[in-house]
């Protein structure tokens, strides 16, 4: 199923400036899969070495983080709006 | 340089100290890469510290959503030091993930509150001149290599 990635700022030079992007994919997994796969600048930002997600990104289907879901392996409906947000923080 | 409207100016000053003991947080709109905010939105320190901040991924995914109807994009971030120098810590610095934002700085050591502005690329800081329109005088060197910082 084709999905809208919205990225964040920080992403976008990677996939030529574009804020949303169609990705196919059932799972969170597939898509970001796929993601970095298309847009080969933003491998290492999103998932980890091991195919985790990275630390410093969120990742949303809709409004729930799918931290809080099966992770990577969060099924995404048809028609959800997938979310790729940074970690803000400092000290 | 970071241009920052009064009254922006005045909301985001005004967060900071109403968040006291804590650090306070919020988030800048505008063009990304730009150098006006156009907007600014205060969000809670989901860290509730007067060590550390986080803006809570959701807060960062209602104000995103809320700059795209605006026509505009998060462009930079603020947050105050309680007790030290509005300079970027180490820490601010290992989590600048975005190296296209405005890195701004609020410390409220003294009784009057201290705003200055960086980019953080690569882990390196380099101060920006913040011009806040009926604040000071243009032109005026605003002193930027102090004791806070390195000198430009």
């Amino acid at each position: 199923m084709a999905v809208e990635v919205r990225l964040p700022t920080v992403l976008r030079q990677s996939a030529g400036g574009a804020s949303v992007v169609a990705v196919d994919g059932a799972t969170i997994g597939e898509v970001l899969g796929k993601l970095v796969a298309e847009y080969p600048g933003m491998a290492g930002q999103v998932l980890t070495d091991e195919g985790g997600l990275h630390k410093f990104v969120n990742v949303y289907v809709d409004d729930d983080d799918v931290r809080y879901l099966q992770g990577l392996d969060t099924p995404v409906p048809d028609g959800a709006e997938v979310s790729i947000l940074p970690a803000v923080a400092g000290g | 340089m970071l241009r920052l409207p009064r009254d922006l100016y005045s909301e985001m000053v005004a967060h900071c100290l109403a968040g006291l003991p804590d650090e306070a947080c919020g988030l800048l709109v505008g063009p990304y890469g730009g150098e006006e905010a156009s907007h600014l939105f205060v969000t809670p320190n989901a860290a509730a510290s007067a060590m550390v901040y986080e803006i809570a991924p959701q807060d960062l995914l209602r104000v995103d959503r809320a700059a795209q109807d605006l026509g505009a994009d998060i462009m930079g971030v603020f947050h105050s030091h309680t007790h030290t120098d509005a300079y970027p810590s180490p820490t601010d610095v290992a989590q600048a993930t975005d190296p296209g934002w405005h890195y701004v700085l609020v410390s409220l050591r003294d009784t009057h509150p201290v705003v200055r502005s960086y980019r953080i690329v690569d882990g390196q800081i380099t101060e920006e001149p913040v011009e806040v329109p009926g604040l000071g005088v243009p032109g005026l060197d605003l002193g930027l290599g102090t004791a806070a910082g390195p000198s430009l």
